[in-house]
């Protein structure tokens, strides 16, 4: 990884003519050292708006669309569709309009000693715009992607039966690959599309891994440094969920069913909440020391239909109202499965959430994801007896965890951030 | 609204389903099996799945009836009676 900060996917060159500047290929998460251009949604000459979606990478995880940070013109596309390059690597020239426009906290971190990307906190980008970007791509699951990818079959060729004609796995049998049709396997072309020789030996085929096993060989690696760096340490905490429910099924009783709130966004916003008032664990551990993050950015655990996870961020969560939340979390869990994220929505987590709930499970003892300094854990809630006002009774609880590194805080804080959690959710018509 | 045939309820649920994750097959899921489990889909799925029904069949299911759409034979006997009601 280079010991330069671009997440941004932002970086200045020296050698550039005034007013241009590169973009680089960014760092979507601690565990990605490469990723590939799928497409380019710009060419030359085209206008550009800080916060436009320009680009999808491929990176081990999923496919993510890539905002830009500056305004201006594209001058060069260095990078075509289908090469993959490392993390930094200048993918195209863009003459700004205000050069050079290089917000003074975009600048490059002190070095760190870690190998960690670097503080998204300082260079964190404006809350991604909901709405979703046009889908260029041929629409498809993320199963039949990865497949059709593995088998060098071009999507664009393949009939759909999935939804509005997405492709989906089934789809796929059958399909004659292209060595057998003697052809070079290429990705669907974006404009001026021409698959670079490397991009066909990086095809999980004839490279003998699949995109599956380079997704665990990636969570791999970032979870094994996580539990070599950070001395983790875990509380846990039952948390009585009677108010909650009883509001939340009596809020959602008056509502039709896709304005209904789901448990998870309380827990969330509970979770927000609690982290923006305990904020030494709501940031990063880097070079030896704690930064707080810049928000509350919450990093929600989804799990992927075709195996592996990505922990995309809901942006500034303590502040959004309810309503707002839930909607995020869906559009966010709807668009992680059909791998339509976005950069800054891979990189700016500030406190990440493992709700394995609705998989049954009670307690959750998780793996912090590097650099962040803490994670919390949502089991099952269900009815459990407890004991109110000297009384058994059975109540709908849940626990929650929180996994938290022991150099940037000690277990009274980390206490007092879950009984934060509990007496919000008591009150669950002020969350 | 007709009231529902066991086939076209079926294929309300399938339908749904697909829509929500194209790449599960709940023909496969036995008719007495936790649907929801057996597909591995979450709340989330679960909400947008309902959300299907009401957009293909006009079936707005409340929140406290979802207990009675575990699995795929209780869904249609389910979707069957709200589209009698």
């Amino acid at each position: 990884m280079t010991g330069t900060r671009s997440g941004t996917g932002l970086g200045l060159d020296a050698g550039s003519p005034a007013g241009t500047v590169e973009f680089a290929m960014p760092s979507l998460g601690a565990d990605m050292d490469a990723g590939t251009i799928l497409e380019w949604r710009v060419g030359p000459g085209d206008r550009v708006t800080r916060g436009d979606l320009i680009a999808v990478v491929e990176t081990d995880k999923a496919d993510i669309d890539i905002e830009v940070w500056q305004t201006g013109t594209v001058a060069q596309i260095l990078v075509e569709p289908g090469r993959e390059v490392p993390v930094g690597t200048p993918l195209a020239l863009l003459a700004v309009d205000d050069a050079p426009e290089v917000p003074a906290e975009s600048a490059p971190p002190p070095s760190s000693t870690t190998d960690a990307p670097g503080p998204v906190a300082e260079a964190a980008p404006p809350p991604a715009v909901v709405a979703t970007g046009p889908a260029l791509l041929v629409p498809a699951s993320p199963l039949a992607r990865r497949l059709a990818a593995e088998q060098g079959v071009d999507l664009a060729t393949v009939q759909g039966s999935g939804p509005d004609g997405a492709v989906v796995a089934r789809d796929l049998d059958g399909v004659p690959t292209p060595s057998a049709l003697e052809s070079p396997p290429r990705r669907r072309p974006g404009p001026s599309a021409r698959p670079e020789p490397e991009a066909e030996s990086k095809t999980g085929s004839e490279s003998g891994l699949t995109s599956v096993d380079r997704m665990r060989s990636a969570i791999a690696e970032v979870m094994a440094r996580s539990k070599r760096d950070i001395p983790h340490y875990y509380l846990a905490q039952e948390i009585d969920l009677q108010a909650a429910m009883t509001w939340l099924a009596a809020t959602n009783d008056e509502r039709p069913v896709e304005d209904r709130i789901l448990p998870s966004a309380l827990l969330l916003k509970a979770v927000a909440v609690a982290a923006a008032a305990n904020p030494q664990l709501n940031g990063f551990w880097i070079g030896d020391r704690f930064r707080p993050g810049d928000g509350v950015h919450l990093g929600v655990a989804v799990s992927l239909r075709g195996g592996g996870l990505v922990a995309p961020a809901i942006h500034d969560a303590d502040g959004r109202s309810l309503d707002d939340l839930m909607a995020a979390l869906r559009d966010l869990v709807g668009r992680a499965r059909s791998g339509r994220l976005r950069g800054s929505e891979m990189t700016d987590s500030t406190l990440t959430v493992s709700n394995l709930g609705d998989r049954g499970v009670d307690l959750i003892a998780g793996v912090i994801y590097p650099p962040q300094v803490a994670l919390v854990g949502l089991g099952r809630i269900s009815t459990r007896p407890a004991v109110v006002d000297g009384q058994v009774l059975a109540r709908p609880q849940v626990t929650a965890t929180l996994s938290a590194d022991h150099r940037a805080t000690d277990g009274q804080l980390g206490a007092r951030y879950l009984t934060t959690i509990d007496r919000l959710l008591q009150k669950p018509e002020q969350l | 609204m007709t009231t529902l045939t066991d086939d076209e309820a079926r294929a309300v649920l399938h339908r749904a389903i697909l829509q929500v994750a194209p790449d599960v097959d709940p023909t496969e899921v036995d008719p007495d099996e936790d649907l929801w489990f057996a597909l591995d889909l979450d709340s989330m799925d679960q909400l947008n799945v309902m959300v299907a029904i009401r957009d293909q069949a006009g079936i707005d299911v409340p929140e406290a009836d979802y207990p009675r759409m575990l699995t795929t034979a209780d869904s249609i006997a389910y979707l069957r009676s709200m589209s009698a009601g």
